[in-house]
């Protein structure tokens, strides 16, 4: 049925899967901080209302613009992600569009809409909606946030670990048999709670980041104590569920593709008990047959695959030849890899799952620092505030890291056991047709990351905007003119 | 109804939603070179749509989805054979985007400008391209079915820049402009609402001949057609729509012509859908060759779900940006624009 892939489609297979990864990590610097901020902001907008204090509102305003500025970047780059399943992976989205296009489509209709019109509401409501259906708005939007992270990662699930299907032979493609299975897939109820809790770890160290800085000049000092204070233990409360839903997600991971944990550990061969060590650092050769050096962990791999410390895990070099044998035999055009190699490109899984814990544990462990230090509203020395700000895109770095392993790691599948990525790529799109989208989305995207990073530092600069209130109180209370709120482009 | 035909329909309601809403965002856009004098005429303008062009836009993601969903074969065809037409789409809605947002955060006037620049060109490209490729769908690719199952796109971006295609682009960028001016004069007082009104006065004439003549040669490409009444009877409708528009603008009657605009929007597309009918891609190549409805769309135990979704989502949606639309109903002035923006 498939002939064999020509140099050509090849060339088309490699820009395409580098434009997926750069387009894909690239939206995914804005979103996460949209889930995360969308909470961050929508709290501190309840606690003005709640107690009407000044601060609280001039920090929702602030950290409210920083986020608008992020969130209309998350929009555009959307609409990309969803076009180039058709574009670029047309074979994979005739395959698998009957049960990979629902959770898009329910994302659409449930999420995307909920979420485009209450940020209209939220951002030009300020002066004509009452005070508590304005804050109800905010709240609304990171329910869509949320909402479609669910679906998008359900969808996403699904190339992980298939489930809710039956192959139509007639038909030559992948069925819906159970919309349950695929929605409560065991990847995505783990991988769910694992990204919103990485996205919370990023917006406080944002929030941590733009309170140091104005701190260090000695400038609203009131409010950027309380921002401080917020962000540090959004931080780190959030770096403990990250922890937690990382290793159950560890475990669903070795059960559903034992592949991808033995990739992260680079483990060529079965091990167990204390032999199913977790090495902190290695140096060997490529193909893993000389290690020259490493720190090891005895127990510690089985532990974060199985839970238990006897568990056993499996090797690189064994699960080849299993997979071989189920997935290279007569009629496997879709399941074969045409190099042959079911282990993705070992070096990338290791180091990325890697820098991932490390950079997670990094921010956490300034946000610790950073707690105990401004107990008291004490002036600090100038470089705790500039490691505080300069912390803040690690956890950023960390999501990205973790989506490569993540998706990396996958390889050489597009849909786990399934189909493998050569054969969903678009087989009519010549290579210098993909080169060109390539070459102009590297440009457009680089440009306006210049852009948007200017503008988020602008604002973040210029700080929390001054507020009139009537009746002001000593306590920091008052009513503020609804007219000085209103918003407009 | 078979579902399958009921998911064309709805596929075919979503983007006409997509086109009457996100269509007056891009006529707005295309206005502002037009109807902006100084930097808080711009504003105005750009304020018109400010809370709600997001949720406009957000029509075509859905549509997207839902096509995938509904019909996956009709979804992966299209769009990696529209592909260059549908890069340069992404880039114009990309630009545009953040322009809204970025426009006055910068320093200086020639930040504007080129951000102002992006809106324009932003809202061109987009109702042209779309015009170009749903009029190359109506008319026939050149599609073949694949050896490894689906169908196979043989053309290039050339291949749309047909005569039919150019019209079509034309058409959707006249029609789509008026829409945008009738919706500023509806929504701005005093000069501004007299400059809108009077430029639609004008557009609207070269969008009645350029719509009109397409309808036309949409009708003439098919005769003996088992659904050429149907085309016949949306395209009358549709004109009577754009005719009946620009007589209420001329008479200052702006509710009645917007609605006649959104009549012609949506019963343009619907000639459109009655020439695909039965099938989704017809193929210029061999009739047989066409991809049909069946042929396209998901099974039905997908289809089902999805109706069901629909069922429950739809009117929500509908009644949530209907309450967005009540909220932001006041007509915007010179002094509502404050000399800083948030």
């Amino acid at each position: 049925m498939y002939e064999q892939l020509t140099a050509a489609s090849l060339d088309a297979l490699a820009l395409a899967r580098w434009q997926f990864g750069l387009t894909t990590l690239y939206h995914f610097i804005f979103v996460p901080l949209t889930i995360g901020m969308a909470l961050l902001v929508a709290i501190l907008q309840t606690a003005w209302v709640r107690t009407g204090k000044t601060k609280y509102l001039r920090l929702t305003k602030l950290f409210g613009k920083m986020f608008l500025i992020n969130f209309a970047m998350g929009v555009v780059t959307g609409i990309v992600q969803e076009f180039q399943f058709g574009m670029n992976w047309s074979d994979y989205s005739r395959f698998v569009g009957d049960i990979f296009g629902a959770p898009l489509a329910m994302e659409g209709l449930i999420a995307f809409f909920f979420e485009a019109t209450f940020i209209g509401l939220w951002i030009f409501g300020w002066d004509k909606l009452p005070k508590k259906i304005h804050l109800m708005t905010i709240w609304f939007v990171w329910i869509g946030t949320v909402l479609s992270a669910y679906f998008i990662l359900a969808a996403n699930a699904f190339m992980q670990n298939p489930v809710g299907f039956d192959i139509n032979e007639e038909r030559g493609r992948a069925e819906l048999s159970s919309i349950g299975d695929v929605l409560l897939n065991p990847v995505a109820v783990t991988q769910f709670p694992h990204t919103i809790f990485a996205s919370l770890m990023f917006a406080g160290a944002v929030i941590v980041a733009v309170a140091a800085w104005h701190l260090k000049r000695n400038q609203f000092v009131d409010e950027m104590h309380t921002a401080l204070r917020f962000g540090a233990w959004t931080n780190i409360l959030a770096f403990l569920g990250v922890g937690l839903t990382g290793h159950s997600l560890g475990m669903v991971m070795t059960e559903t593709q034992p592949m991808k944990m033995a990739a992260a550990e680079a483990l060529y061969t079965n091990a167990s008990g204390a032999d199913a060590s977790f090495s902190v650092f290695s140096w060997g050769t490529p193909d893993g047959a000389h290690e020259i050096f490493s720190i090891r962990i005895p127990y510690l791999l089985s532990f974060l695959s199985t839970g238990t410390f006897d568990g056993s895990v499996e090797g690189i070099r064994n699960l080849q030849a299993d997979y071989e044998a189920m997935y290279c035999g007569a009629d496997s055009m879709l399941t074969c890899p045409s190099d042959g190699s079911f282990a993705p490109i070992i070096w990338i899984t290791y180091w990325s799952f890697r820098w991932m814990i490390g950079l997670g544990a990094i921010a956490a462990l300034v946000s610790a620092v950073g707690l105990w230090l401004t107990r008291k509203k004490e002036q600090l020395p100038a470089w705790t505030w500039r490691v505080a700000v300069w912390t803040a895109p690690l956890p950023m770095l960390a999501s990205l890291v973790g989506w490569v392993f993540t998706e990396m790691g996958r390889q050489p599948w597009i849909v786990f056991g399934v189909m493998t990525t050569e054969r969903g790529v678009s087989p009519g799109v010549p290579g210098w047709v993909v080169l060109t989208s390539l070459i102009v989305f590297t440009v457009l995207y680089g440009a306006l990351a210049v852009v948007e990073f200017k503008l988020i530092v602008k604002a973040a600069k210029a700080g929390p905007p001054e507020i009139e209130v009537s009746d002001a109180t000593d306590d920091g209370t008052g009513e503020p003119n609804p007219q000085q709120l209103a918003t407009v482009y | 109804m078979e579902l399958t035909t009921l998911w064309f329909l709805i596929v075919g309601v979503m983007l006409i939603g997509y086109f009457i809403l996100d269509g007056f965002d891009f006529g707005v856009g295309i206005s502002l070179p037009f109807l902006g004098r100084d930097d808080t005429d711009r504003r105005v303008i750009i304020n018109t749509i400010g809370p709600v062009w997001d949720l406009n836009e957000t029509w075509l993601i859905v549509a997207g989805a839902s096509l995938f969903a509904a019909f996956p074969e009709w979804y992966a065809t299209m769009f990696s054979g529209f592909y260059l037409a549908l890069l340069l789409i992404l880039v114009a809605l990309i630009l545009r985007g953040v322009s809204f947002e970025y426009r006055h955060q910068g320093k200086g006037r020639s930040w504007t400008r080129w951000f102002d620049q992006f809106i324009f060109w932003g809202s061109v490209l987009p109702p042209f391209l779309w015009g170009v490729a749903f009029a190359n769908l109506a008319q026939g690719l050149p599609i073949v079915p694949a050896d490894t199952g689906g169908w196979l796109y043989e053309g290039s971006l050339l291949t749309l820049l047909n005569p039919y295609g150019l019209l079509g682009g034309l058409a959707v960028l006249l029609i789509v402009w008026v829409h945008g001016l009738v919706f500023i004069s509806l929504k701005t007082v005093g000069e501004m609402r007299d400059r809108a009104r009077a430029l639609a006065t004008r557009v609207g004439v070269a969008a009645i001949v350029a719509g009109a003549a397409f309808l036309l040669w949409t009708i003439l490409q098919h005769v003996g057609s088992e659904t050429l009444w149907l085309i016949v009877l949306c395209s009358a409708v549709a004109a009577v729509g754009l005719i009946g528009a620009w007589v209420a603008n001329l008479r200052g009657r702006e509710g009645w012509a917007f609605t006649g605009n959104t009549v012609a929007i949506a019963f343009a597309l619907l000639a459109i859908f009655m020439a695909l009918f039965p099938n989704v891609m017809p193929s210029s190549i061999d009739p047989a060759y066409s991809m049909s409805i069946d042929g396209a769309a998901s099974s039905q135990k997908t289809l089902e779900l999805m109706t069901w979704v629909a069922i429950f989502t739809l009117p929500l949606v509908l009644a949530y940006q209907a309450w967005t639309y009540w909220v932001f109903r006041r007509r915007l002035t010179r002094e509502m624009i404050p000399a800083s923006a948030h």
